[in-house]
C-alpha cells in the first residue's frame, strides 16, 4: 500500500516492488474504448521491463464521473466493482493520473471502509511506477519529433507527480523537447466541467491550445488522455493547429522512429 | 470603456439562475490579466521564503485549533478587550449587526461614516443599511472607493476594483467627480486623497474590519497599505470594528505567522505598509467591536468545511483560478468570489440558493496550493457537491441522479459495460453527421472535435492477443 509521507506537495513512500510480482493493468474506460494504443503502449512499456502484465476483465470504471459531479451514492457501486475486481493484485498501474488520483486520494472519501482505502492505495500511475518505484529513467525510445509536455492536474496536485514525465521523455533519443508556457495552468478539462461549465472550459482549453502553439511543439504529449481529448478535441477543430497530434506518453516511451 | 454593472449581479435570485455566468467566460479581460500577474508576482515572493509550506503548516494547526475552540477565546477576548472600556457587541446575522451599528450611530447622532475595507460589511450591505437611515457611507480603501463611485460591487476580495483599468478609473473620476481626465496612477491617487482627506475630518464615525482578534491580550488587529484604515479608525469620534467570529486567535504569539503569510499571499509584500494593533480607544473616543456569525456556525458544523473558516481572506485563491479569471467576481452572485467563495457563499446563504457554486471549479487545485491556511478548497468543493445533489439547492435534478444511476448501473459489470460502450461508440459515429447536437453533446462539440473512434476497444485487442 502506498503511503502519504507529506501533504504539501504530496510525496508518498511506495512498497518494494519485488521481482516477478504481477501488475494488474488498469485501463480507464475512455481510454479502453477510444485511445486503446495508449493502453497497449503501457502493457508493452511493462513488459519491457520484465513484468508479467495481467489485465482484469472485469474492470469498467474508478467512478470518478459520478463522484465529481456529487453523485457519490451512484460512484460507491463503481467503485465497490473496482475493488472487487483488482483486490487480488498488490499492484495495479494504470496510464492516468486523474484516475489514479481517485483511486489513492478519494475512495476512501466515497466509503471509508479499510479495505476500499487500503485497495484504492495500490494504484500506481504509470510514469510515476516506472520512475518512482523501478527506478526506471530510459524506455530505450527513440522519437525524433518537436514535443512539449502537459501534465494532468490530479496527476500534479493529487499525486504530486511532476518529474516522472519529464525525466523520462528527456531521455528519448531524438526527441526535442520544447517548454510549454505556463505549464501548471489547467486546460480547462474537468471531467463532467466541461459540458457543464462549456464556454468557461472551452476558454481555459484555448489559453492552453496558445502556449502549445507558442511552444513550437508538433506533438503534445500527456500522462492523460482526458486532457488530451479535450485538448486535442480543440486542436482539430481549427485548421491552423490540426497538425499538432497529440499523444499518450507511453506512446512515445515505447516508439522507435 | 467602464465595466457596465453585470446584469447577472442580483445576490440570491441571480444564485438560483438556471445559467448562471459562472458558465462563460465573462470577466473583464484588465481582471484576467491582473489577477494572473498578481498571481506571478506573488509566488515569486513565496518563493524566497525555504520553508513556505511550514508556516503554512503552522498557521493552518492555529487556525483549526482557534476554530474548534472559539467558544472559549471569543469570550476571553471579550472579557479582556472590554477591561480597557471597549463595548463588545454580538450579532447573530446581517441584520441584527446592521441594527447594532445603525443604533450607535444615533446614539452618536452621525451624518456621516468613513469605512476602510471590510467584507462583512459586504456581507451585511451596511451602506444601504446606513443610506436607509439618511447616514451618508464612503469607502476609503481607494479600490473600493473606485468601486462605489461606479456603483457597482467589488469583483475581487483584496482588490476590489481590479476589473477597472487606469483609463477607467480616469473617467470615472472625470465623470462623478469633476476632475481632469488622467490615466496616470500617480495623479489618480492624488485626487483620491483630496476627495477622501475632506471625508476623514466630517464623519462622526469610522467603520473597521478586523484581520485577527487576539484573545489573550484583547486587541484587534488591522493590516492595510493606504493609511485609510489608519485614519478611519483614529479620525473620527466613534470607531466600529466588524469582525466575523472566526478572525480570533489565541495569542499575540501567532501574529508573526499570519503576518509573514498574508501579504505574501495577497499582494506579493513581505509585510502590509500598515499593521495596527488596536488594544483599545484613545481618551475621550468610542471603540465598538461587533462579532457576527451570519452563518459562519454552519461551516463548523459539517466538518468537511470547518477548515475554510480559518481562511485569512487573502485572495490567492481567486488570482490562482483559472475559472475565477474568466468569469470575474461578479459571476458568483454574492460577496466571496473564487474557489473560497464557491464554499463560503453556499455555507452562509444556504445551498439553496447558492449550490450550483461548488460546481464552477475544473477541480485542478490550484486554490489549495497556495492558500496560506492550508484550506483543502478543492476536496471541500466536491464534498459540497454531494451535499448539493442530495439536499434542496439548484443543482439537485431528477433527471441528472437517473442518468447517473443508469451510469452506475451500465459500470458495475463488464458485459454491461461493454454493451454501453458499443452504444456510446456508435452514437460518436453517429453524431458527427448530425447538423445539431443537443445538450452535454452540444456543449462539448461548440468547440471541440469529438474523439476519433478506433477499431476495437483495448479489452478485444488483449484477448485477441492471447
Amino acid at each position: 500500500m502506498i503511503q502519504l509521507k507529506r501533504s504539501s506537495p504530496p510525496e508518498w513512500e511506495y512498497p518494494k516492488y519485488e521481482r516477478g510480482e504481477p501488475v494488474a493493468l488498469f485501463v480507464p474506460c475512455y481510454t479502453d474504448q477510444f485511445f486503446p494504443n495508449a493502453a497497449a503502449a503501457t502493457a508493452e512499456l511493462l513488459r519491457r521491463q520484465d513484468i508479467p502484465v495481467v489485465f482484469p476483465k472485469e474492470q469498467t470504471c474508478c467512478g470518478q464521473p459520478a463522484f465529481n459531479s456529487g453523485y457519490w451514492e451512484e460512484a460507491r457501486k463503481v467503485v465497490h466493482h473496482f475493488c472487487d475486481t483488482f483486490e487480488p493484485y498488490r499492484w495495479i498501474v494504470g496510464p492516468t493520473g486523474s484516475c489514479t488520483a481517485m483511486c489513492r486520494v478519494f475512495f476512501g472519501h466515497v466509503d471509508p471502509d479499510p479495505r476500499i482505502v487500503e485497495i484504492g492505495r495500490r494504484v500506481c500511475e504509470l510514469t510515476e511506477f516506472l520512475v518512482n518505484v523501478l527506478g526506471v529513467t530510459d524506455t530505450g525510445a527513440s522519437y525524433h519529433r518537436k514535443v512539449t509536455l502537459h501534465n494532468g492536474c490530479h496527476t500534479r496536485r493529487e499525486l504530486g507527480v511532476v518529474d516522472p514525465p519529464m525525466t523520462l521523455l528527456k531521455n528519448v533519443r531524438g526527441l526535442e523537447f520544447c517548454e510549454l508556457p505556463n505549464v501548471a495552468e489547467c486546460c480547462g478539462f474537468g471531467g463532467t466541467f466541461s459540458v457543464k461549465m462549456p464556454g468557461t472550459s472551452l476558454a481555459m482549453g484555448r489559453t492552453k491550445v496558445e502556449n502549445v502553439v507558442r511552444s513550437g511543439a508538433d506533438v503534445l504529449v500527456s500522462p492523460d488522455s482526458s486532457c488530451l481529448m479535450h485538448i486535442g478535441g480543440i486542436l482539430r477543430r481549427d485548421p491552423a493547429t490540426r497538425h499538432i497530434e497529440t499523444k499518450h506518453i507511453a506512446e512515445v516511451l515505447v516508439a522507435n522512429e | 470603456m467602464l465595466v457596465k454593472m453585470n446584469t447577472h449581479l442580483q445576490g440570491a435570485e441571480f444564485l438560483k439562475a438556471k445559467t448562471p455566468g459562472l458558465a462563460e467566460p465573462a470577466g473583464s479581460k484588465a481582471l484576467g490579466e491582473s489577477a494572473e500577474r498578481s498571481a506571478k508576482n506573488n509566488q515569486a515572493v513565496v518563493d524566497q521564503i525555504r520553508d513556505w509550506q511550514e508556516w503554512r503548516e503552522a498557521a493552518h494547526r492555529v487556525k483549526r485549533h482557534a476554530v474548534a475552540n472559539l467558544d472559549k477565546l471569543l469570550v476571553e477576548f471579550e472579557r479582556n478587550i472590554s477591561a480597557r472600556g471597549v463595548t463588545v457587541l454580538w450579532a447573530k446575522d446581517a441584520e441584527e449587526a446592521n441594527r447594532l451599528v445603525i443604533g450607535i450611530a444615533k446614539e452618536h447622532n452621525v451624518k456621516s461614516v468613513v469605512k476602510s475595507k471590510t467584507m462583512v460589511s459586504e456581507e451585511m450591505e451596511l451602506n444601504h443599511a446606513l443610506a436607509d437611515e439618511g447616514i451618508r457611507a464612503i469607502e476609503t480603501d481607494l479600490g473600493e472607493y473606485l468601486v462605489q463611485l461606479a456603483g457597482q460591487r467589488p469583483t475581487h476580495i483584496v482588490t476590489p476594483a481590479m476589473h477597472l483599468s487606469a483609463e477607467d478609473c480616469g473617467k470615472l473620476f472625470a465623470e462623478k467627480l469633476g476632475e481632469p481626465f488622467t490615466a496616470e496612477h500617480r495623479a489618480l491617487t492624488d485626487i483620491a486623497r483630496r476627495h477622501l482627506r475632506e471625508e476623514y475630518l466630517q464623519a462622526g464615525m469610522g467603520i473597521s474590519g478586523v484581520n485577527f482578534a487576539l484573545a489573550d491580550t484583547g486587541a484587534i488587529a488591522v493590516v492595510e497599505n493606504e493609511g485609510n484604515a489608519g485614519l478611519s479608525t483614529s479620525a473620527p469620534p466613534v470607531h466600529v470594528a466588524l469582525m466575523g467570529i472566526e478572525k480570533v486567535i489565541p495569542s499575540i504569539d501567532y501574529l508573526p505567522v499570519f503576518w509573514n503569510l498574508l501579504g505574501r499571499a495577497a499582494t506579493g509584500q513581505k509585510l502590509t505598509t500598515y499593521t495596527h494593533l488596536i488594544h483599545g480607544p484613545t481618551p475621550g473616543r468610542k471603540l465598538y467591536v461587533i462579532i457576527l456569525d451570519n452563518g459562519r456556525t454552519n461551516l463548523i458544523a459539517d466538518p468537511h468545511t470547518r477548515n475554510a473558516l480559518g481562511c485569512i481572506r487573502c485572495g490567492a485563491c481567486l488570482n490562482n483560478c483559472p475559472v475565477y479569471r474568466r468569469v470575474g467576481g461578479w459571476a458568483y452572485g454574492w460577496v466571496y468570489p473564487g474557489p473560497i467563495g464557491a464554499i463560503i457563499t453556499p455555507m452562509l446563504v444556504g445551498l439553496d440558493p447558492a449550490g450550483k457554486l461548488p460546481f464552477a471549479s475544473s477541480l485542478c487545485g490550484a486554490c489549495a496550493e497556495v492558500c496560506p491556511v492550508k484550506v483543502d478548497i478543492a476536496h471541500e468543493l466536491v464534498h459540497l457537491r454531494h451535499r448539493a445533489v442530495n439536499e434542496p439547492s439548484p443543482a439537485r435534478s431528477i433527471w441528472e441522479r437517473l442518468m447517473w444511476k443508469g451510469w452506475a448501473f451500465a459500470m458495475a459489470g463488464p458485459v454491461r459495460y461493454r454493451l454501453t460502450m458499443l452504444g456510446v461508440r456508435i452514437g460518436v459515429r453517429v453524431a458527427k453527421f448530425l447538423p445539431w447536437h443537443p445538450l452535454q453533446l452540444g456543449a462539448w462539440t461548440r468547440g471541440r472535435e469529438l474523439p476519433k473512434v478506433p477499431g476495437p476497444a483495448f479489452r478485444q485487442l488483449w484477448k485477441e492477443k492471447r
